[in-house]
């Protein structure tokens, strides 16, 4: 019964969604007040009904619903509550319907937040995202329905994938979802505003809090999974470049530079036409993931093999919504004026060089993602593109990245001049060029230039946002004129400050862990001990351990410094009954300078076991830097400009007065 | 007009990218060469499903253009796959043999009953010693033999009735023409 | 420089720069580029002799035999219509077994043997994982989503 509440509210949910798509934006052409007054009631409709669709799904998970074929293929009866929850998005029909889900939940929250806008233009962006909605409705109805039956109804479970049996994958899709679904706000504002032809800062200010809310989500949710895939698989490495990854990362890319250049629409009305093609690239590559992903073209053709409908609607979809939007952006972004000039050298040049390297980079990820694909199709043989490729393009960009990152923030709006930038950054510059060279220095980097690289950019952020910070404080009195700033309308610079430290982190604690890092493979007798980087492992043999659903070897080691015993891992080796595999479960200890990484591999005769152990110094600065990143967004957003749900009759002449007093100053305003 | 046109250029690009992902998919993984395409079909002698007495060796295949379907309960396309297989079972005089692979007896047993048996014979691999020696590398997957018990066309993942009509049936006519 | 000059040397350091970007990204790509070959194409000699290339196939059953040191393996991949022997040294793939799908990334030695500088294992033999393949990172067992994509090929 519950499975059908749930096709049937998902069948509702698409005639909503249609309705939605349809009325309020023909409405707003031909005047009807009645149908463009359409659009919020029906995202609230429409959201319910996913909303129910997706509590059936979990209610019949939690129920051991096996009847439910995508019950039976993805749990087990004796799988953990949590899991039950979990699996509802460890598979490919579930994981539509988060999606479609988490897109209803963004659309009513555009119509509960969104009084203060005109009501076209939220008749126009609700369309838009009902006619999102529609595709992976549609998509969910055909292909994949999560709420299939199957008869007879099989005993027991196939049981969810081991690997996703944690919870820190457990959240991982969630957040990553909420932001590639996220990015359709913003992407749904700018057709909205194509269609009507009106960009101006008012469009922007629109936009920038849901972008930044995304892009939120986003740097958690690739945190998330860098941080999963470090410990759960097993060899410890915290970035793979694999299609799964990039497909996150690119639109990663394209949001942070679509932040960047809503800011300067907002503050200058300069980048229009760039800041709109930003947000359709931003959504798009969200698309173009999901379908690299669900179409198995690139990452496992199996999948495909299954059902190359699939394969064939994702690709039709994705021709109608980045085919057709681009389409609308050929046709319309001429007609946009270009809007405020600048200099060459002023904040705006910074930020647009920022956006072209961001863009490019996500270009080549790209690029590189597609490649074996391109080989294949050109019958230049099966190839696969290996990491050290995007490493060499990640670190020949990134440090301009950094560079610019550092001046940025310091130079001002429309005219500045090279004398004062340098004034700026003279000392910065002298400071991470002297730590850069320290860590040069034989004895430090043993010859690593990377290393050197990393350090001057680390300190050349940090150095540069300290100067920036005190410039800023020197007209508000110190440490009050900070708190004053942090109470009242100044959090988005704040923000920003936190946002690119973050970057700092992510720097240092990649340089440190790539070239310091030490990770030994070998054979270990019980009883017997190895010592890596000062660390004393003993090793005291393997027990065997039942799991709920599992079960498990589990090694005992106790790792010493000097005398003390400073950790006991027990890493394991479990075998999950009913997949019928084995997985690796690592076992660290963490701390903020160094983490201590052991898994098991197979065991040797006699009790031997061949093992991992790794020493991974600043790892966890890797994460840090995702999470200052994720707090730095949400602070800015805290700003008082964006607080959408304020009387905006009053305060849109106030907040477009405070965007115009702003811009004097070089050190207010989020970059 | 040139400042028109390069708001054109995304556009482009998409259209590139649409085409290779056009291509890639239609791109078939299916199209694989197996290195056994050509050679006869490996030495065999496994129970037969239903009749666990029984033998289904490689002589069964002889003397009649053949399909020879690697199928398991624990394959859900196998699942999605075997209404195909009936419909084409009831509807042509082409025999199904079936290769259950690495299963278990009585569920394979529950699940012809259940849903249908397509095949003539079903020979039950439970180690997955014939399938390593027909090179499989996945279930479902389905062979094309020939009269004189050759290798003739290899299929990986579920059969459709398009894939039927475009594929197997034309394939299956030409070797039944040839002696 | 008038406005018309500007756009044109605008226009041609962007040129430069992007050929010399094209230049770079395609030698780096070259020398990253691991083709894919099978057994019988190694055994005919169409791999290369000395780049990185991949080779897959099923592991022969009872071939894996495992050097004194624990550390380093041997086993024979085959296509059933021709072997390769490989030598690998660290640690097996968790879904590493004899009669299942592989892929090794490395070079041919002199002496015929494959000596792998990783090994992926194959997760499934089951030609469905859009579940597995699902956006969940699946490609990581083990490395194994790529090693799907591999055994295929």
């Amino acid at each position: 019964m519950i499975p059908e509440i749930g096709h049937l509210a998902l069948i509702l949910a698409l005639s909503l969604a249609i309705t939605q798509a349809i009325f309020p934006l023909v409405g707003t052409f031909t005047n009807t007040r009645s149908w463009v007054a359409m659009a919020r009631p029906v995202a609230w409709g429409h959201f319910l009904f996913l909303a129910i669709a997706f509590g059936c799904l979990i209610q019949s998970f939690l129920t051991d619903d096996f009847s439910v074929l995508y019950v039976a293929t993805n749990s087990n009866s004796h799988l953990p509550n949590l899991y039950k929850v979990a699996a509802v998005w460890g598979a490919h029909e579930g994981s539509l319907l988060l999606w479609a889900f988490l897109l209803g939940g963004w659309a009513a929250a555009i119509a509960l937040f969104s009084r203060g806008l005109p009501a076209h233009v939220v008749a126009r962006v609700l369309s838009v995202m009902g006619m999102i909605s529609i595709g992976f409705l549609l998509f969910m109805l055909i292909t994949s329905n999560p709420f299939e039956r199957i008869f007879p109804v099989p005993a027991e479970g196939r049981d969810l994938n081991p690997l996703l049996q944690d919870p820190g994958l457990a959240m991982h899709p969630p957040m990553l979802y909420m932001g590639y679904v996220g990015f359709s706000v913003a992407f749904s504002f700018s057709i909205a505003a194509l269609m009507g032809g009106k960009l101006d800062a008012a469009w922007a200010r629109w936009s920038r809090p849901w972008t930044i809310i995304a892009w939120i989500f986003l740097s958690l949710g690739i945190t998330l999974g860098s941080w999963w895939a470090y410990y759960e698989l097993g060899w410890g490495g915290w970035w793979f470049w694999d299609p799964v990854e990039n497909a996150s990362f690119m639109p990663w890319l394209a949001g942070t530079a679509l932040m960047h250049s809503l800011a300067v629409t907002e503050k200058r009305g300069a980048f229009k036409s760039w800041t709109v093609l930003l947000a359709l690239f931003a959504f798009s590559l969200s698309l173009l993931g999901t379908f690299l992903v669900r179409s198995g073209v690139l990452t496992s053709v199996h999948a495909f093999a299954t059902d190359p409908a699939r394969g064939v609607f994702i690709l039709i979809f994705l021709c109608l919504v980045i085919g057709g939007s681009l389409m609308l952006y050929a046709w319309r972004a001429p007609s946009i004026s270009s809007g405020g000039r600048f200099d060459f050298v002023s904040r705006e040049s910074f930020l647009l060089i920022n956006n072209l390297l961001l863009s490019v980079l996500a270009a080549l990820i790209l690029f590189g993602t597609l490649a074996p694909l391109i080989y294949d199709a050109m019958g230049w043989g099966k190839i696969s593109v290996g990491f050290p490729w995007f490493n060499t393009m990640f670190e020949m960009i990134a440090p301009f990245l950094v560079l610019a990152m550092g001046i940025g923030p310091m130079a001002r709006w429309k005219h500045d001049d090279f004398a004062h930038l340098f004034r700026q950054v003279r000392v910065a510059l002298v400071i991470s060029l002297i730590a850069g060279g320290v860590a040069l220095l034989p004895m430090f980097s043993h010859g690593k230039m990377l290393v050197g690289l990393g350090v001057t950019l680390t300190v050349w952020l940090i150095a540069t946002h300290l100067k920036n910070l005190q410039e800023r404080l020197k007209h508000k009195h110190g440490l009050k004129g900070l708190l004053r700033d942090l109470a009242g309308g100044s959090r988005s610079y704040y923000g920003m400050w936190l946002a690119h430290l973050g970057v700092a982190s992510f720097i240092i604690g990649a340089t440190v862990v790539s070239n310091y890092g030490i990770e030994k493979d070998i054979r270990m007798t019980p009883g017997s001990d190895v010592t890596i980087a000062g660390y004393r492992f003993v090793f005291d043999g393997v027990s065997k351990t039942p799991g709920p659903n599992y079960t498990a070897y589990r090694g005992h080691f106790r790792v010493f410094d000097g005398a003390n015993q400073v950790a006991v891992l027990e890493p394991e080796k479990r075998h999950y009954q009913m997949q019928g595999r084995p997985m690796t479960e690592a076992a660290i200890d963490p701390s903020l300078l160094r983490d201590l990484y052991v898994s098991l591999g197979e065991p040797i005769d006699g009790g031997d076991w061949s093992l991992r152990v790794y020493y991974k110094p600043f790892v966890r600065w890797i994460w840090l830097g995702g999470i200052l990143m994720a707090l730095g967004g949400l602070l800015s957003i805290s700003d008082r400009r964006y607080r959408i749900v304020r009387k905006l009759s009053k305060s849109e002449a106030a907040t477009r007065k405070a965007g115009t007093n702003a811009t004097g100053n070089p050190a207010t305003e989020t970059a | 007009m040139g400042r028109s046109l390069k708001f054109l250029i995304p556009l482009l690009l998409f259209g590139g990218i649409a085409l290779f992902l056009y291509k890639g998919l239609s791109m078939d993984p299916r199209a694989i060469p197996s290195p056994l395409i050509g050679k006869p079909v490996p030495e065999f002698s496994l129970p037969r499903l239903d009749a666990p007495g029984e033998k289904v060796t490689r002589k069964d295949l002889l003397g009649k253009v053949s399909l020879l379907n690697v199928w398991a309960t624990w394959c859900v396309s196998c699942r999605a796959e075997h209404g195909v297989l009936v419909d084409f079972a009831r509807t042509h005089k082409i025999p199904v043999y079936g290769l259950d692979w690495k299963d278990d007896e009585a569920g394979a047993q529950a699940w012809l009953e259940r849903l249908g048996n397509p095949y003539v014979a079903v020979a039950f691999d439970k180690i997955g010693r014939t399938a390593i020696d027909l090179g499989v590398y996945g279930a479902p997957e389905t062979f094309v033999i020939d009269k004189k018990g050759t290798i003739r066309h290899k299929i990986a993942g579920p059969l459709s009735p398009q894939l039927i009509e475009d594929e197997l049936l034309p394939l299956i006519n030409k070797l039944n023409q040839e002696g | 420089m008038k406005p018309r000059q500007k756009r044109l040397v605008f226009a041609l350091a962007a040129l430069v720069g992007i050929a010399v970007a094209a230049v770079l990204i395609t030698t780096a790509l070259r020398s990253n580029l691991a083709y894919f070959f099978s057994p019988s194409q190694v055994a005919a000699s169409e791999a290369p002799k000395d780049a990185v290339f991949r080779v897959g196939g099923l592991v022969r059953e009872g071939s894996l035999k495992r050097d004194k040191d624990g550390l380093t393996v041997q086993f024979v991949v085959t296509d059933n219509a021709a072997d390769v022997k490989v030598k690998y040294t660290g640690i097996l793939p968790d879904l590493f077994k004899e009669g299942k799908g592989m892929v090794a990334r490395g070079k041919l030695g002199k002496d015929g043997v494959f000596y792998a500088e990783e090994v992926l294992a194959k997760h499934d033999e089951n030609y469905m994982p859009p579940e597995v393949a699902s956006s969940l990172k699946t490609a990581h067992e083990a490395g194994a989503g790529n090693a799907t994509r591999a055994v295929v090929q």
